[in-house]
């Protein structure tokens, strides 16, 4: 994975006044259609309930008001409206340890597979690879019967281990094309000073390895985050469900108000759209190694 | 501690131990790696190889029978309505969001390679979709595309389009059952149905109108990052060999035609191939945003196996689903596979 190939260079040449003008109009309607429903939200979100109506769905609000986000957070118990809350709290509990654990695996792999290559390595990574693109609808069946064997389904470390199980292959690829551009020299300066794989590893590697972690956590915390399909089939009970699922619930329940949904749809976007205005950069770094080309 | 046992190991066993010594770091090395390994293998490979098998069985009800009953669960879906419904579905999906996808974010690409001003903010725009669920894009996009009905007068969509004198753009979207096909009493109809290909010109193969309102959704989400790709791929067009065309007296779209275009076609083919994929397994976006539809308009095979096994409780048969899923998703998924590792491995 080489630097992200996105940053700009100087236009060799320079378009006529008029297509510039076509230029910037047609940059900026594609830009309205990606926004649109940003404002649908926003606007939505911060409407009183008075306000809410479906013919005056595009009108501004009057004013700020969160009615919405605590309706959204706190639910209400007397409409039989349960919160997101606990939902956003178990994402969290769930999210953060599954992606340190996929880091630290997925650097690990990729430092093997790129510098301590053995007979078959090269045969062994497409094969790890392919468990990123396969529907994981051919692995629920088994999947469901063995955590209930190993005591973990419907709990959270259940899906936790699930995250870190099938997200080994995506954070092994991301690792192993970060060390395959880091030169050989300079493990084998270490190993002449008698250092062992795991010497080179602690000592040498994992100190200039933060890109490799930032690309890789950025990509496994928006992946298990956004997840819907384990969340839905490991935890049956509400009060370990992740938020999306919790957010599908919601939704699907006709006495939850659209305005509520919408506010349940910001939360539920939040963190991972911080993490992406944040650190965009090793966002996009990511989703083109996705693509194994990087 | 090695000197203590090299010196108290009998002669016979000295070679072994030296030999040991020698690739103690590449024991490690395996060492490592082999839990993923093991657990790929149980999770990934054991585990399709558990499905494929379920669904040769008579396994329909929450006690597991595995008689064996041949190929009877796939012959079966194949006069199963919903499941023909899915089969055209996924079909009328993945064609539209492909294009739209692929055509967005090529024409995105080019346009943001012009130079402009804002370029990082524009980028930022297109792309934030990428970050989010789809079941939170399922969420919104139903509501924006929610027709509204005769009380509610209309919405969303419908409502702007109304408010700004576009009515005529007005559509019930998700809400359509409308299959466009070759309607049988057509004159082309009529001869498919006399030779026999009646199908053909019955709802079985036709596009589902619904179904826009989806391939909507997911190129709102996807089409970033398609661009992202084609602009990677066009920033690493050299600039000698644009300015050697101009040199030539191309015109700056013959420069496109002629020298990008032609560069970007690795780009292309990865992106058919990643998006193609995606489509092929869409299940979040669709259960969030219409669920199956009117007559199953918007159903799709991984919700249908979602359905048949987890609701319905008949394994076997959401074992088959899932088992031809899985073979299509492979039929592209591995000759990419080979193609990308065995190219790497010539550089």
């Amino acid at each position: 994975m080489t630097a992200p190939a996105l940053s700009r260079r100087a236009p060799a040449h320079r378009s006529p006044r008029p297509i510039r003008v076509v230029i910037y109009i047609l940059l900026a309607s594609a830009a309205l259609f990606y926004l649109l429903p940003v404002y649908l939200l926003i606007i939505t979100g911060m409407k009183s309930f008075q306000e809410v109506s479906l013919a005056r769905m595009w009108d501004l609000p009057s004013g700020m008001h969160f009615d919405s986000y605590a309706k959204a957070w706190n639910g209400k118990a007397s409409e039989g409206i349960s919160g997101l809350a606990p939902n956003f709290l178990n994402s969290m509990y769930l999210t953060i340890p599954a992606t340190l654990l996929s880091a630290l695996l997925g650097s690990v792999n990729g430092y093997v597979l790129s510098k301590w290559k053995f007979r078959g390595s090269d045969i062994l990574f497409p094969v790890l690879l392919f468990g990123m693109f396969i529907p994981y609808q051919s692995i629920l069946i088994p999947l469901v019967q063995v955590l209930q064997r190993m005591g973990l389904y419907g709990s959270l470390p259940g899906l936790i281990f699930v995250h870190v199980v099938y997200g080994i292959p995506i954070t092994t690829l991301i690792f192993r094309n970060y060390y395959a551009a880091i030169p050989t020299e300079l493990l084998e300066a270490g190993k002449i000073d008698g250092a062992g794989i795991l010497g080179l590893y602690r000592h040498i590697l994992l100190p200039i390895s933060m890109p490799g972690f930032v690309v890789v956590m950025i990509w496994q915390f928006t992946s298990v985050w956004n997840d819907f399909l384990f969340g839905v089939i490991v935890t049956s009970r509400p009060a370990v469900q992740p938020i999306t699922v919790a957010l599908n619930n919601m939704a699907g329940s006709y006495i939850v108000e659209w305005n509520v949904q919408m506010a349940g749809s910001i939360l539920a976007a939040l963190p991972t759209l911080l993490v992406y205005i944040l650190l965009g950069r090793y966002f996009m770094r990511g989703l083109l190694a996705g693509s194994l080309k990087g | 501690m090695q000197q203590v046992k090299a010196s108290t190991a009998a002669a016979a066993s000295r070679p072994a131990t030296q030999w040991l010594r020698k690739n103690r770091d590449r024991l490690i090395a395996i060492g490592l790696i082999s839990p993923s390994v093991i657990a790929i293998a149980v999770f990934v490979y054991g585990f399709i190889g558990f499905t494929a098998f379920s669904s040769l069985t008579r396994w329909d009800s929450l006690t597991p029978d595995f008689t064996l009953v041949g190929l009877r669960n796939y012959t079966r879906l194949f006069t199963i309505d919903r499941f023909l419904s899915d089969l055209r579905n996924t079909v009328t999906f993945t064609a539209l969001f492909l294009a739209a996808c692929l055509a967005i974010g090529l024409g995105l690409a080019i346009l943001l390679d012009q130079g402009v001003k804002g370029e990082a903010i524009f980028r930022t725009i297109f792309l934030f979709p990428m970050a989010i669920s789809y079941i939170v894009t399922g969420v919104v996009w139903r509501w924006l595309l929610n027709p509204g009905t005769i009380q509610t007068g209309s919405s969303g969509i419908n409502l702007l389009f109304e408010r700004l004198g576009l009515g005529f753009l007005k559509s019930p979207w998700f809400t359509d059952p409308t299959i466009i096909h070759i309607p049988p009493d057509s004159w082309p109809g009529a001869w498919l149905v006399q030779n026999g290909f009646g199908v053909l010109a019955s709802p079985r193969v036709g596009i589902s109108v619904a179904m826009i309102s989806v391939v909507l959704a997911a190129t709102w989400q996807m089409s970033g990052y398609t661009m992202a790709l084609y602009l990677a791929g066009l920033r690493g067009v050299p600039d000698e060999l644009r300015e050697a065309a101009r040199v030539d007296g191309a015109t700056e779209l013959q420069v496109y035609r002629y020298v990008v275009l032609p560069i970007l076609r690795p780009i292309t083919l990865s992106a058919v191939i990643i998006l193609g994929h995606i489509s092929l397994k869409i299940f979040d976006l669709v259960v969030s945003m219409t669920g199956p539809g009117p007559a199953f308009a918007t159903d799709v095979p991984a919700f249908f196996m979602f359905d048949t096994t987890f609701r319905g409780n008949n394994f076997a048969q959401g074992a088959a689903i899932a088992t031809m899923l899985l073979f299509t998703v492979a039929l592209l998924i591995v000759p990419y596979l080979v193609y990308t590792t065995r190219t790497e491995a010539e550089l």
